[in-house]
């Protein structure tokens, strides 16, 4: 019986400011199981790197975290320094957004990706230099890349170093924080490909954070949408990618076209306004303002996810009115 | 504008001879209707070089022979992956960069050298940057980043009209509210409003936008983009979008000319060419973009080489998939595709592709063969 | 079109009639110049050195309202030479019987405002040559970087001296001796912070508006450098008046003026040390050692108000 390995339950990250409380997240539950792809959209200020950060509590310390982070049956936030420090890299590991830039200029990328291993691993010189070799053929570069030096490397290639240092000590976890952003289609397709091949050699399990809806529909077998620190829909990829349920989800489906569809054609597709800011949210549904079906209750209501078909909920308050389906769309 | 019966191949102005910028024969030109209007801006056989600093060591082609022209009121689109030479192009024809050879034409006539030269130029051609943040003076309030352009030329008239005009038009209302605004306070689809309304202060004729909406969050992406297309249908303006994303070129362009390693491999109106693409790049470029799924994905091996290092004969041979996989060879260009050099493909006209493979007289060759 | 959020109105601004964009813009300086003040006021150690300096200075300007100049006059001097501090004669006289207190005092003046002088052309310069090669870059840029670092590594005290004897012992003439060799410092840092700038998106942008060099460095460059240019002038007040001090007590100063530097090369001439005459020695240095301290202290203050990041947290 697979036992689930990431179970996130109702949690919430309030960071202090001078300014006053922000909440980045506002009760999220989310389940991954080992070897399962699951990815997590959203935009600027809705939470989706704070949860990263969270899961493996990498948040600063006048933050404020409640609810649990089960990694493998264990609570995360409340774990000792010590276990946490030996889970850490060993069982979950992230690859930040930004990542290129997170590697150290005046270091060679054999030696950072060898600091890893070091920190969880007594292992000789020659053992570590060996795996360095290894970790690095598996995200496809040659062995001898491990001299170079971070700006002797493209983006592309930095990244897969970033990956390369992430799975050092064989997590079962992988969180992807916007892996290729910042990276041309072509080597984004790369980087994609590298992943699913990792986790089909390595049984690894995947979170994958990014505001490209499209990315997600293709690498994942389920999308959970996020806005304003909670989750707004979830379901299986396909599912939630071709029809979604939410207007927000929809909106962030059309914010890239799809090649060949007349619809979109000389016909982009936005929302009004901007993102909201955690500290100034709208009532009821945080998305109301934006929504291009709202209704008066909105305003009101206090949405939750609603079940809005087989194994997909969504928190709308059309999806909660609306007639139950008698099959599958 | 004048109408110009003769059809458009560009004449090299007393250019070295090797550059003839014809395309491949076989390619029915005469009946050719864009021939019939002068392009607002044209962009004949350029190279921009850039040598490296010491003196010594490679020169990095960045733009390696480029034609290019665009009508009044179109939107024109040029797509390639980081290093395509597609913001050199870009920054040249907005008189950022020199040319070391070749000619940008607006209205006809070409743009001159030195800031004062350019001055009246830049009245007409505008730049929307890519980062909307650093586009801006985090110590100009946006009142003053706005009406810069129109000190900067001396424009007469209410410069306070002028400006909260210009904030109205990028759809920031009401204007007036943010004449004391500093960058800071706004978010980032504000900021690239604000950039826009600076270019359209000076009531240009065209505007050259870099990733416009590459760095705004997704859900703000397609408002911009409308935006856009409204400042064509309401002003007539121009528009050469420069980005990465084929998606945007398909939501918004007329016409879309992709680029790989300093040249236009592939030109011609938006749909024909993302719905039939013709040249090995794009048709893997396609396959691999995530909105487009109907496609068997075709992963090419490694990046694009680097400007110093250009591959003889057809640039994009060492990556081809159809000269790996055999499709060139069959068709018995595959020793023209390792060794002979690519002429610039033509900067106008129905779609058309700079490939060995598509060459009618080839085609033509190849069925002939096979005894049809 | 769409709905956009406008920005939180400041409500002090939007009283009365509708403000010119220009005015409000005055409004919001003045505000920043006021927070930094009181950014500075927290910082102790700022407050003390402007302290001091409010003293020094006010001592200078006031000098002849002090002390009146007579008592600097040799022929006028009734005091037994080099006796100790007394009730007449505070800080004890000197060789010639003057009082060293009247000495210290006027002395203040000639050391603060050569001091003040070199500044100037040394910060003029500086920012002129680190404008020029950090924007337009390239060629001007090695061409004045190689001069800028000639300047740098000429001995400092040989070139003084060399050109004090040349130009003859004036005020003016060490005040630009001392202007013309200081300058490099300013250059490499105001040259660091104008790539820097020139470098931004919104200079690209600038230029693609049409705007010409002077515009760019008028309304975008100096803005930005300015500050930096000021917390490093206090630093180098302090370092001119220290040559200063040093080109006086080496005899290359104004033979007629007074000045702390001057006061102790005559202190030494005189034989002061053997003597046992402190009195002579002690107030100029500690009226050197005071002031530059004092400079030091409000230079450092300022670069913690200025960069937010070298504030204690």
């Amino acid at each position: 019986m697979t036992v689930t390995l990431l179970d996130v339950r109702d949690l919430e990250v309030t960071y202090r400011s001078r300014a006053g409380d922000v909440p980045a997240v506002r009760g999220v539950s989310l389940q991954l199981d080992p070897g399962q792809t699951l990815g997590l959209a959203g935009e600027s200020g809705c939470g989706k790197s704070t949860m990263a950060a969270a899961i493996l509590r990498l948040l600063p310390p006048d933050t404020r975290t409640s609810g649990s982070v089960l990694l493998d049956g264990e609570d995360v936030l409340t774990m000792r320094p010590g276990r946490l420090r030996a889970v850490r890299w060993t069982e979950a590991a992230i690859v930040f957004q930004g990542a290129m830039h997170a590697l150290n200029p005046v270091r060679r990328v054999g030696v950072q990706i060898a600091e890893a291993i070091h920190l969880h691993d007594k292992l000789t010189d020659e053992a570590v230099d060996a795996r360095v070799g290894e970790l690095l053929e598996q995200v496809g570069l040659p062995a001898r890349r491990a001299a170079s030096y971070p700006h002797e490397l493209s983006g592309g290639q930095r990244q897969r170093v970033m990956i390369a240092m992430a799975l050092a000590c064989s997590p079962r976890l992988l969180i992807a924080d916007e892996p290729t952003t910042a990276l041309d289609v072509m080597v984004q397709a790369q980087v994609l490909d590298l992943l699913a091949e990792l986790r089909r050699e390595l049984g690894l399990a995947l979170l994958l954070i990014t505001h490209d809806l499209s990315v997600l529909a293709s690498t994942c077998e389920r999308i959970a949408v996020m806005y304003a620190g909670r989750v707004v829909e979830e379901g299986p990829a396909a599912a939630v990618f071709d029809e979604p349920a939410h207007p927000y989800t929809r909106a962030l489906s059309e914010a890239f076209p799809t090649i060949g569809d007349r619809a979109s054609r000389k016909a982009p597709h936005g929302l009004g306004g901007d993102p909201p800011d955690p500290r100034e949210l709208p009532s009821g549904c945080e998305f109301h303002p934006r929504c291009p079906v709202a209704v008066p209750i909105c305003p009101t209501t206090d949405v939750q996810l609603w079940p809005a078909g087989p194994d997909r909920r969504a928190a709308c308050v059309h999806v909660r009115d609306r007639e139950p389906e008698p099959s599958a769309p | 504008m004048s109408a110009d019966p003769v059809p458009l191949p560009p004449s090299p102005d007393g250019q070295a001879a090797s550059a003839t910028p014809i395309a491949a024969e076989g390619l029915a030109t005469t009946t050719d209707p864009d021939a019939l209007e002068q392009p607002i801006l044209e962009v004949r056989d350029l190279h921009v070089h850039f040598r490296p600093r010491r003196g010594r060591g490679p020169v990095a082609r960045a733009v390696d022979g480029v034609d290019l022209a665009v009508r009044q009121g179109e939107i024109v689109a040029l797509a390639g992956e980081s290093g395509c030479g597609k913001t050199t192009l870009a920054r040249t024809i907005l008189g950022l960069e020199r040319p070391t050879s070749g000619a940008v034409l607006y209205r006809g006539r070409p743009i001159g050298r030195g800031t004062a030269a350019l001055k009246p130029y830049r009245r007409e051609v505008q730049l929307v940057l890519q980062d909307p943040t650093g586009a801006l003076n985090p110590r100009q309030s946006v009142y003053e980043s706005v009406a810069e352009g129109l000190r900067i030329h001396g424009v007469k008239g209410d410069e306070e009209a002028l400006v909260e005009h210009a904030l109205a038009r990028s759809g920031l209302r009401p204007p007036r509210r943010f004449f004391l605004a500093y960058p800071h306070e706004l978010s980032g689809g504000q900021r690239q409003r604000v950039v826009i309304a600076g270019a359209l202060a000076l009531e240009p004729s065209m505007l050259v936008a870099d990733e416009p909406v590459s760095s705004l969050d997704a859900s703000v992406r397609g408002e911009i983009l409308a935006l856009l297309l409204g400042l064509v249908r309401d002003l007539g303006l121009t528009i050469l979008v420069v980005t990465h994303d084929l998606g945007l070129a398909w939501n918004v362009a007329d016409r879309l000319a992709v680029m790989y390693l300093g040249r236009i491999v592939e030109q011609g109106p938006t749909e024909q060419v993302l719905a039939a693409p013709m040249h090995p790049y794009t048709r893997a470029l396609l396959s691999v973009v995530p909105e487009a799924t109907h496609r068997e994905p075709q992963v090419l091996a490694g990046e694009p080489p680097d400007p110093t290092r250009v591959p003889v004969g057809c640039r994009f041979h060492p990556r081809c998939p159809a000269l790996a996989g055999g499709e060139a060879a069959r068709a018995g260009v595959d020793g023209r595709c390792r060794g002979e050099a690519m002429p610039v493909l033509r900067g106008l006209g129905e779609h058309h592709a700079a490939c060995f493979l598509t060459d009618e007289s080839v085609k033509k060759e190849a069925s002939d063969r096979l005894g049809r | 079109m769409a709905q956009t959020s406008a920005p939180p109105a400041k409500d002090a601004e939007l009283t009365g009639p509708a403000p010119s964009p220009r005015a409000i813009v005055r409004a919001r300086r003045r505000r920043a110049a006021a927070r930094a003040w009181a950014e500075y006021r927290r910082n102790r150690v700022g407050m003390v050195g402007l302290a001091i300096l409010i003293v020094f200075i006010a001592l200078a300007v006031l000098a002849p309202v002090l002390v009146p100049s007579s008592a600097l006059d040799v022929t006028q001097a009734t005091g037994v030479p080099f006796s100790p501090p007394s009730a007449e004669y505070p800080f004890g006289t000197d060789e010639s019987g003057r009082s060293v207190l009247a000495l210290t005092v006027w002395g203040s003046r000639v050391s603060l405002l050569v001091g003040f002088l070199a500044t100037v052309i040394s910060v003029l310069i500086g920012s002129v040559v680190g404008i020029v090669a950090g924007h337009f870059g390239r060629w001007t840029d090695s061409v004045l970087m190689r001069v800028t670092d000639w300047f740098l590594v000429i001995p400092f005290l040989p070139l003084a001296i060399v050109l004090a004897t040349v130009l003859g012992p004036s005020l003016a003439n060490i005040a630009f001796v001392i202007g013309i060799t200081s300058w490099p410092g300013t250059a490499r840092i105001v040259r660091a912070q104008a790539l820097a700038v020139t470098a931004r998106p919104y200079i690209e942008r600038a230029r693609a508006l049409g705007a010409g060099d002077w515009h760019l460095i008028t309304r975008h460059i100096l803005p930005n450098v300015v500050p930096l240019i000021f917390a490093n002038t206090v630093l180098i007040v302090a370092i001119a008046i220290l040559s200063e001090t040093t080109l006086a007590f080496l005899g290359l100063g104004d033979p007629l003026r007074v000045s702390w530097g001057s006061m102790l090369d005559a202190a030494f001439s005189h034989g002061a040390a053997s003597i046992g005459a402190w009195w002579y020695l002690v107030p100029p240095g500690l009226a050197i050692l005071l002031v530059v301290l004092a400079f030091t202290m409000c230079g450092q203050a300022l670069e913690a108000v200025l960069n937010p990041r070298l504030r204690g947290r």
